[in-house]
């Protein structure tokens, strides 16, 4: 049996120290040892995005990350960006639009969507389109997700429509 | 957004001040999702847990030689490995067949293969473990021997005296076969302008749930109960077919069904898996889990379409459509699902051909075969889209055969507005449609007579755009007569029970189910409105049969209509039950008062009188202070079904815009509408949410989704990447309209709105693909339109 290796990182700001084999990923570790289970398993092999969180500033898939790779990294997932209220305003749009029906996809969905609007405060509705493409959502068809998003973007730049 | 009601109807129980029916309140509830702090079946874990595995077969059809267990037995962490033998003893095998569906036929199916694997992806073995990791490591370690068995895999070819018989018990390989002939269909033919035929082919797809199937059965050996924590549409049903083929009364086993990641009908049915979790759960006294990893997602979620239909119109040089004829072949895989059976599709098939239109000559032949391929059953619009495809389909090539418009074509044969209640040829029962005012609403919203201007300018400077129309029906709010008369135990009646809890507030208990659509919303706005009390203070618990009134559930768009009509009704009594003992306590008569905004007021002035808090006060803690022989009952309960109408059938019609590149075969959508007609509309954004969602899903069918399949059986697409499904990126913003033609079945007057999308979008795009095709004189009548498709049509490749 492959021995356990020692990582400590912060996960939404807290320090966290663990001893994980080397072939966990970094979504399990997330959800069954951290109990962090609002970072969603979909596919398992990096397409559908459900499982995005940001590790040192970027989204990543976690599933395709190795826990061990993450030793000294900062990871923030949707329960933190959610307690520190940085996506307050995004989820309150989607609330407002109807924008997630079963839920599954939407806390991979609003990491991409904050990502997105930090990097790009005003996106047409092509290139919130364009950026949400590696999140794939089966309930809403996409529209009310891409509204809440655009209305966001007016909101934070004080721009209207 | 875009959605407008063209005819607001107004309703008498629910027209009252600060109503919220029609009204685009958002959801409750919605932070719990959007925080990463729902729970899903794939979250939960209990105490003395493990993991369940499936060792599945590599072959499409093997005989099972034998098994090697003691080196996985061996390996760290595992608990038990289990064959189809060892767990026969505690789970008994089923058939999936319905009484009313004549003829049809199926063989026993076990939880866990015994002797024989029939698809690729059947399980031949669990391995239980104290995690997942070690449950998949251990099972790598199964050693399983088989000899290869021919793997039936074309349709086509299933029914030929030379194509062995899968199930030898059954004699061949058809499990179901319908045959229909009305009105005087060879007469109309021969007595048509013009008569097209054509091959229409459907891909098999499937719903990619985004949060597979999952599953936590939990037997207490103590209790002599079983918890079943499930994602299902259908608790009740879960919880009836768990007892019977574990040995155990429906009062032994719950059903827990909290929050759902995504559905659509894929979570609706028994799979042998998740059985087999449930008699692994009672075979080792412990909660074990089972969750289905995305290629076992694929190869063992139901599959849906994959038929081949043939069909035929017949239309005079004036556009009247003569008749229809179709002959429908769909493979189903090598057990037909349990317990809605398999012939469903193809049933629904028969029925919805034509539907939309006057004619009554129509003739129809469908059969079902058996296959060794993963087993296909009802996937969100059952039928509509290979119905709507087909009868749309022909009506377009019928109007290019006579040179005439296809709004106009549709415009001539649409069964007229005021033409109800009236009967489709196949012997359906529609009580209220609204075809024509669906049509002309869809051409104003389009603006058709410009797009066609600007298609012809285009057509100039090469480039190819279409335009597809397609009116369709939809099966919503199933009565008895879907299942329960062909002997399922799935309920089609609804349960609401509503209290007034000691503060004021009201809880609700549904037994319908929520998996996204707004299940909760509808209830509370339903009962919120009803009661005069505000949506923040009503609570809906559903999901749960030891905590919900008996029922079906969620599918088949029977959610609001059904169970939006049991809330109104118990509503209703509550709200009489608080008035009459509100009219005591104030010296009052129960017909001067009505509650508005959480208070007991006066119906003249509208003063408040006592606030429902403090009527509760009074009831909970100091009934003593009631004069005698008064009892209050705070909490009422009332069940609903449809009686007049088998179904409630709903109509609209639908569009697409779209460009197509002659060179690569791509197709660009640029532009979706839809009009529809689901009576009520209790929340307008939710109506347009579920509308938006189903085109897309069938717009995947359309354009991308197609499970691959080689002759030997082998699904090989199998995973996310190489089977595609529409992203966000290329689908087109989709407008919504509305007509409203409330059912008078119910009070409420909702019917169905789940499948529309899904019923029309592949047939709309279809139809716009063979429009922009026309200069290059082909048409392809095959789905998914995938760039080799078209290329193929265009001659190219």
């Amino acid at each position: 049996m492959t021995a356990t290796i020692a990582i400590a990182l912060s996960v939404n700001g807290e320090l966290v120290e663990a001893n994980v084999l080397p072939r966990l990923n970094l979504a399990d570790f997330l959800r069954e040892h951290l109990k962090l289970t609002g970072t969603h398993v979909g596919c398992e092999h990096g397409v559908c995005g459900a499982c995005t969180v940001r590790v040192n500033g970027d989204i990543v898939r976690s599933c395709l990350m190795l826990a061990v790779q993450t030793h000294k990294a900062a990871i923030e997932t949707i329960e933190g960006v959610s307690d520190s209220g940085e996506i307050a305003d995004l989820q309150s749009a989607f609330r407002e639009r109807n924008a997630l029906q079963c839920g599954f996809c939407t806390p991979g969905m609003l990491m991409a969507a904050q990502d997105l609007l930090k990097q790009s405060p005003c996106p047409d509705r092509e290139r919130i389109r364009e950026h949400l493409s590696g999140n794939y959502c089966r309930c809403t068809g996409y529209q009310a997700i891409v509204d809440a998003i655009e209305s966001t973007a007016w909101a934070r730049t004080g721009r209207r429509p | 957004m875009t959605s407008e009601l063209a005819n607001p109807q107004t309703l008498s129980a629910l027209d009252r001040p600060n109503s919220y029916i029609g009204k685009a309140v958002p959801r409750p509830n919605l932070d719990r999702l959007m925080q990463g702090r729902g729970l899903y079946v794939s979250d939960i874990e209990l105490p003395r847990m493990a993991y369940a595995v499936f060792l599945r077969s590599p072959h499409a059809h093997a005989r099972i030689v034998g098994i090697e267990t003691s080196a996985a037995k061996q390996m760290p962490g595992v608990i038990a490995v289990v064959s189809g033998r060892e767990l026969s003893t505690v789970v008994t095998p089923w058939v999936g067949v319905l009484s009313h569906l004549k003829g049809l036929k199926s063989a026993p199916q076990s939880a866990i293969a015994v002797d024989r694997v029939c698809w690729q992806g059947e399980a031949v073995a669990a391995v239980v473990a104290a995690s997942r990791a070690q449950a998949e490591d251990a099972a790598e370690h199964v050693s399983v021997k088989y000899e290869e068995l021919h793997a039936v895999t074309d349709m086509r070819t299933a029914l030929d005296p030379a194509t062995p018989v899968i199930h030898a018990s059954l004699g061949d390989n058809l499990a179901f076969e319908r045959i229909h002939d009305a009105g005087a269909v060879d007469q109309a033919f021969a007595e048509s302008d013009e008569v097209f035929e054509a091959e229409f082919v459907f891909g098999r797809h499937t719903g990619v749930t985004l949060e597979p199937r999952a599953v936590v059965a939990d037997w207490s050996a103590a209790e002599a109960k079983l918890t079943i924590y499930q994602g299902t549409q259908a608790p009740h049903m879960v919880q009836n077919i768990a007892a019977l083929h574990l040995g155990l009364k429906e009062s032994q086993v719950r059903v827990v069904c909290k929050d759902v990641g995504g559905s659509f009908g894929i979570k609706v049915h028994i799979y042998a898996d998740e059985m087999a979790t449930y008699a692994l759960s009672k075979l080792l006294r412990r909660p074990v889990k089972f969750v289905a990893d995305r290629v076992e997602s694929f190869n063992t979620d139901i599959h849906a379409r994959d038929h081949r239909c043939r069909g035929k119109i017949g239309v005079k040089r004036d556009g009247t459509i003569m008749a229809f004829e179709i002959d429908d072949l769909t493979g189903i895989g090598p057990y037909s699902m349990y317990p809605r059976t398999s012939a469903i599709e193809a049933n629904q098939v028969v029925n919805l051909v034509g539907g939309p239109y006057v004619t009554g000559n129509y003739r129809a032949r469908a059969r079902v075969v058996f296959q060794n391929k993963n087993v296909m059953c009802q996937y969100r619009a059952v039928g509509h889209p290979i119905a709507c495809s087909v009868t749309e389909g022909l009506v377009d090539l019928a109007a290019m055969k006579i040179a005439m418009d296809p709004v106009e074509i549709r415009r001539r044969n649409l069964i007229a507005d005021d033409a109800y209640p009236c009967a489709s040829p196949s012997g359906l029962r529609f009580e209220q449609l609204s075809h024509h005012a669906a049509l002309a609403k869809l051409v104003q919203m389009m603006d058709y007579d410009a797009l066609r201007a600007e298609q012809a300018a285009l057509r100039v400077k090469n480039i190819h755009r279409g335009i597809g129309i397609a009116s369709f029906i939809e099966v919503t709010n199933p009565s008895a007569a879907f299942y329960g008369v062909g002997g399922a135990k799935i309920s089609s009646q609804d349960g609401v029970a509503v209290r007034l809890d000691a503060q004021g507030s009201v809880i609700c208990q549904t037994s319908i189910t929520e998996q996204g659509q707004g299940s909760e919303s509808l209830t509370a706005q339903i009962v919120g409105s009803v009661l005069g009390v505000s949506m923040d203070r009503v609570r809906v618990i559903l999901g749960d049969t030891d905590n919900t009134p008996y029922g079906g559930g969620t599918w088949a768009s029977r959610g609001a209509g059904i169970g939006g009509e049991a809330a109104l009704q118990a509503a209703k009594v509550l709200r009489k039950n608080i008035l009459d003992v509100a009219a005591v306590v104030l010296q009052s008569t129960p017909s001067e008062l009505d509650i508005v905004n959480n208070a007991v007021v006066n119906v003249v002035d509208g003063a408040p009188r006592i606030d429902l808090s403090e009527l509760a006060r009074i009831v909970y803690f100091r009934p003593d202070t009631l004069p005698p022989g008064i009892q209050p009952e705070l909490m009422a309960t009332r069940h609903f079904v449809p009686r007049n109408y088998p179904f409630a059938f709903t109509n609209g019609v639908q569009a697409s815009w779209l460009e197509l590149d002659p060179d690569t075969g791509f197709v660009k959508l640029l532009k979706h509408w839809v009009v529809e007609d689901c009576g009520t509309i209790i929340n307008p954004q939710l109506v347009d949410e579920q509308i938006r969602g189903g085109v897309v899903q069938g717009l995947g069918a359309a354009l991308f989704e197609k499970c691959v399949y080689d002759e030997r059986g082998q699904l090989t697409n199998a995973n996310m990447a190489d089977y595609l499904v529409p992203m966000s990126g290329e689908m087109p913003d989709i407008d919504v309209g509305h007509v409203v033609s409330p059912t008078l079945e119910s009070e409420l007057g909702a019917k169905g709105a789940g499948e529309a999308g899904t019923a029309g979008a592949a047939a709309a795009v279809t139809n716009a693909v063979n429009d922009a095709l026309r200069p290059f004189g082909t048409i392809i009548t095959e789905i998914p339109l995938t760039p080799q498709v078209i290329l193929t049509a265009l001659g190219r490749i």
